[in-house]
């Protein structure tokens, strides 16, 4: 740090009493005592110490803070299993408008028509797409769908009066599997990775018994790969009465080309920030709505979505149904993440039948194009592909040659690829393979982009080979540089403390 | 090609050839003939901007939003201002578009973001730790009771029916799954919660007591006693907080929670038909390692420079798998975002102001309808009346483009004739009157 870089201040560092960016509307009642309006136990006693500033200073912090990220807009972003596709903008207008933005969630029915007609075709679409009929678009992101698809499981299973306990989950499941099936009070019981990449056919057959609920299944799998034994797999789960679940993380490789409902799923979620445009938010919010076949539709969460038909030339009616004697019930407040929903439908709208088609096709040309361009000479050696297989929208390599020939681990690649104004690709994740970097280019990049990225890569490799410390020591033209995260975890500190106003 | 993609057919064949294979198709070969979709998929074909705008506004104009009627619609989510200068952070790309910060050194704004998000909801809430966001208010009342049975190893759970019906709701869906029970606290006849017969359904049982301030009525309860009450047998004791009345009201940590948390939105963000919003979660120092949810923690890079980064990650799903505190990986960051720009911009002063504000004018309103009070007692912003006739009385403020507020039958059966009014700052003396005149007439309308 050159000795003229000032300190990161926070915003309440900033603060200096007096200053003040909100101008209070006229009080046009009674200006009555607080005391008299309220019992002295329940009044607050000092304000709670938030920031004193003006707007200009909330505007230039706030700015400074975002130039100090790393976003899609402004570079290539090949996170594995995040699908970090391009967010449209005119979805940023329409979820805006204030038909959707400004509308009160208990507003009734037939005042809020233009919003449930938009989730009923929605849901329609989804149900289209995955194959299965019925669709909740309740749960807030896909982990809160997983729960919402084990809950239904519970249910299902306890309405045939069968008590099951177990759920399977492959060694590649993402960790949100096995941390949901624990909150839905089941025990995790972890399924092995055959040679080819899929599910180890023998390990499910033995660990398939009757005290198991549910295969959780992620297909294309975290390793990028089609599971082949999908045919199997499915018998193998419905001969032994659990239901099988579709982990739609990974669904943009297979729109319109295949789908879950199709292969054998009973219940899938979708990350509609994923698939479908919905931006990250850096975090945040998603949605992930669950198809579920007839057998499961009972157990749906309420409140559903219910459309009446048009009849005699009348305008068909949409409602809000409340009660439904078997559903699991609520996960969340209100009907979910409509301002979600508004830009994934806008999204569907925009690329069609046919549109989701071609992007999964190009996402899946993109993935084996990059995948490609890898395994040529000078990187492939030091970076090769965990399976030797054509890969799906994304694909996993092994940092482990590397680490060995030119001692860089997958880490020091992925901070020295920061220096390269490219964001780096999901790391040591699945765990099962060796210092691994998970690729997902999603087909919204170009070919020059991916071909840069495979030369970023061809330079880091390179330059370690002379000089291993410049990667093992980046980045270098980062905000910040290697962060101590130990300490961080040692000695929380999770609020600013310094309040100088 | 779509308008999103831009592989031309040059490039597909240049590409293809790269990779040593024929055609698109033969990238699929792992994927079964029998489970190949032989059809387009059944939805419309792509459709140009203007006409993806012009359908979407079609539908949107079909809504009635906050600004064609006079709304007094609150129950969980309020018509507040949304100032210009939260939709000009939130909209920037830098915040809008990246993933969750899990590369720290390219992610230092959200992550401080984060870090003063969770110092906000400190200060209000009047507790010392905060994560940095759930989904929403009820999930994390579930997410509450998942840590209390952890922490515990108990499966009672107690709650107030002045908790929001959708927490109440949440809890029961959560519960069959983590193994819990729940007993509902009726209201007394003040609309507020019984503090002897809270006291009496706690027991050595007991993961946890849910409360709300103020109530789902609008009733500000006696937190003291109730709190103290509750922990009698060793429980956990979460109140579910409105965080706009923490100018005005005495926080949750004052009063010895284990934990405070609710729904965020009206800290900033938009109403969106009930989401996307957020849920804010603050406890306890001892609980800081089995919180749920994402944490931002501060620290110093390999120079010496101040930063921030994703800490205390054993909790997570990501790490911990089967063994992590809650399964929740994206949350709501951009709306957490909104939430401590909003809370910047109304400051230290005008989180007090706007709540004496509501404070007043809820209490002109009340007055004002002249109509028999359900919860009688102290209230902030919110209170339930009985309506005689509430159907007149909902119809006739319909045709005055008056949404009078939130009928309480569906939720409270007991309260068959209830109605709940909220008030926020944008809710004027004006608005307030032509209320008071259309319920004056229905009820003229009624006893004619």
């Amino acid at each position: 740090m050159s000795p003229a870089e000032p300190r990161t201040l926070t915003i309440f560092e900033r603060s200096r009493d007096g200053r003040r960016a909100f101008a209070p509307p006229a009080t046009d009642v009674p200006e009555r005592a607080v005391e008299e309006l309220l019992p002295a136990a329940a009044i607050r006693r000092t304000p709670p110490r938030l920031p004193e500033v003006s707007e200009p200073e909330i505007v230039r912090h706030y700015t400074n803070l975002s130039k100090r990220n790393f976003d899609l807009d402004t570079g290539f972003y090949p996170l594995g299993s995040c699908t970090m596709k391009h967010n449209p903008k005119v979805n940023e207008r329409v979820a805006g408008l204030p038909g959707h933005a400004r509308l009160h969630p208990l507003q009734d029915a037939p005042y809020a028509r233009g919003a449930l007609e938009l989730m009923w075709r929605l849901e329609r679409a989804l149900a289209e797409i995955a194959g299965l009929p019925h669709v909740s678009l309740q749960p807030s992101a896909g982990s809160q769908g997983e729960l919402a698809g084990l809950l239904l499981t519970r249910a299902y299973h306890e309405d045939r009066g069968e008590t099951r306990t177990k759920v399977l989950t492959p060694d590649t499941a993402h960790g949100t599997n096995p941390a949901s099936v624990t909150m839905a009070g089941y025990e995790v019981v972890k399924v092995g990775t055959a040679r080819d990449g899929g599910v180890d056919l023998d390990d499910l057959r033995t660990k398939t018994a009757e005290d198991v609920a549910c295969l959780m299944l992620t297909n294309p799998n975290t390793l990028g790969l089609f599971d082949t034994g999908i045919e199997e797999i499915a018998r193998t789960v419905h001969e032994a009465g659990a239901t099988l679940y579709y982990d739609g993380a990974n669904l943009n490789a297979v729109m319109g080309i295949s789908r879950p409902g199709d292969m054998g799923f009973d219940i899938v979620h979708f990350n509609l920030h994923k698939s479908f445009t919905q931006p990250h938010g850096g975090g945040g919010p998603g949605a992930g709505p669950i198809a579920v076949s007839d057998r499961i539709e009972p157990y749906l969460p309420v409140p559903r979505v219910v459309h009446v038909p048009s009849t005699n030339g009348a305008e068909p009616v949409y409602e809000l149904r409340h009660e439904a004697p078997k559903s699991i019930g609520r996960l969340r407040g209100f009907q979910g993440n409509f301002g979600v929903f508004v830009r994934a439908y806008a999204y569907i709208c925009s690329v069609g039948g046919d549109g989701l088609r071609d992007v999964s096709e190009t996402a899946v040309l993109n993935a084996n194009y990059l995948r490609a361009r890898l395994a040529e000479a000078g990187v492939g050696e030091l970076l090769p592909a965990a399976f030797d297989r054509a890969c799906m929208h994304e694909f996993v390599l092994s940092g482990a040659p590397a680490k060995r020939e030119l001692g860089i681990k997958t880490l020091d690649i992925a901070k020295r690829l920061l220096d390269h104004r490219v964001h780096p690709p999901t790391v040591y994740f699945p765990l099962l393979v060796d210092e691994a970097l998970m690729i997902e280019p999603t087909e919204t990049e170009t070919r020059e982009t991916l071909d840069a990225f495979a030369e970023a890569i061809r330079s880091i490799l390179d330059e370690a080979r002379e000089d291993p410390d410049i990667a093992r020591n980046a980045p270098y033209d980062t905000p910040v540089r290697r962060l101590d995260e130990t300490s961080a975890s040692r000695r929380p500190v999770v609020r600013e403390q310094h309040h100088p106003g | 090609m779509t308008r999103y993609t831009s592989a031309t057919g040059a490039d597909r064949r240049e590409m293809l050839d790269a990779i040593g294979a024929a055609s698109v198709e033969e990238l699929f070969a792992d994927v079964p003939e029998s489970m190949r979709l032989r059809r387009p998929l059944d939805l419309p074909d792509g459709m140009a901007e203007q006409d993806v705008h012009d359908h979407l506004a079609a539908l949107a104009a079909r809504n009635r939003h906050c600004d064609a009627e006079v709304s007094f619609l609150g129950a969980g989510m309020y018509d507040h201002y949304v100032p210009a200068v939260v939709d000009a952070i939130a909209q920037r790309a830098e915040f809008l578009t990246p993933y969750t910060p899990y590369q720290p050194e390219v992610s230092q704004g959200t992550l401080q973001a984060m870090f003063e998000f969770q110092t906000a909801i400190s200060e209000l809430t009047a507790l010392p730790v905060a994560n940095a966001s759930l989904y929403d208010g009820p999930s994390s009342v579930a997410a509450a009771a998942y840590m209390a049975k952890l922490e515990t190893g108990r499966t009672r759970l107690v709650a107030s029916r002045g908790v929001h019906p959708h927490s109440r709701a949440t809890l029961a869906t959560y519960g069959r799954g983590y193994g819990t029970t729940l007993e509902e606290v009726a209201l007394d006849a003040t609309g507020a919660t019984p503090i002897e017969e809270l006291a009496s359904a706690v027991d050595g049982e007991t993961a946890a007591v849910f409360l709300q301030q103020p109530n789902f009525l609008g009733t500000v309860e006696d937190l003291g006693p109730l709190v103290e009450a509750s922990r009698a047998h060793g429980a956990l004791v979460v109140c579910a907080v409105d965080p706009l009345t923490l100018g005005v009201l005495e926080p949750p940590g004052e009063f010895g929670v284990d934990i405070a948390l609710g729904e965020g939105q009206p800290l900033g963000n938009r109403l969106d038909f009930g989401g996307p919003s957020f849920g804010f979660f603050a406890a306890q120092e001892r609980f800081i390692r089995r919180m749920p949810g994402r944490i931002a923690g501060e620290t110093v890079d390999v120079d010496g420079r101040r930063g921030f980064v994703l800490t205390l990650q054993t909790r997570e799903q990501h790490i911990r798998r089967e063994k992590a505190t809650h399964n929740i990986c994206t949350s709501q960051a951009l709306n957490a975002l909104a939430g401590v720009v909003y809370l910047s911009w109304l400051g230290r002063r005008g989180v007090v102001e706007i709540g004496e504000l509501m404070l007043r004018r809820t209490a002109y309103t009340r007055e004002r309808l002249g109509l028999e009070a359900i919860n009688p007692g102290p209230v902030v912003r919110e209170f339930a009346v009985r309506v005689p006739d509430l159907d007149a009385l909902l119809e006739r403020a319909r045709a005055a483009g008056i949404n009078p507020g939130y009928p309480l039958r569906r939720d409270y059966p007991e309260y068959g004739d209830g109605l709940l009014v909220a008030i926020t700052e944008r809710r004027t003396r004006a608005d307030i009157d032509r209320l008071a005149e259309v319920a004056a007439a229905a009820r003229e309308q009624v006893t004619a």
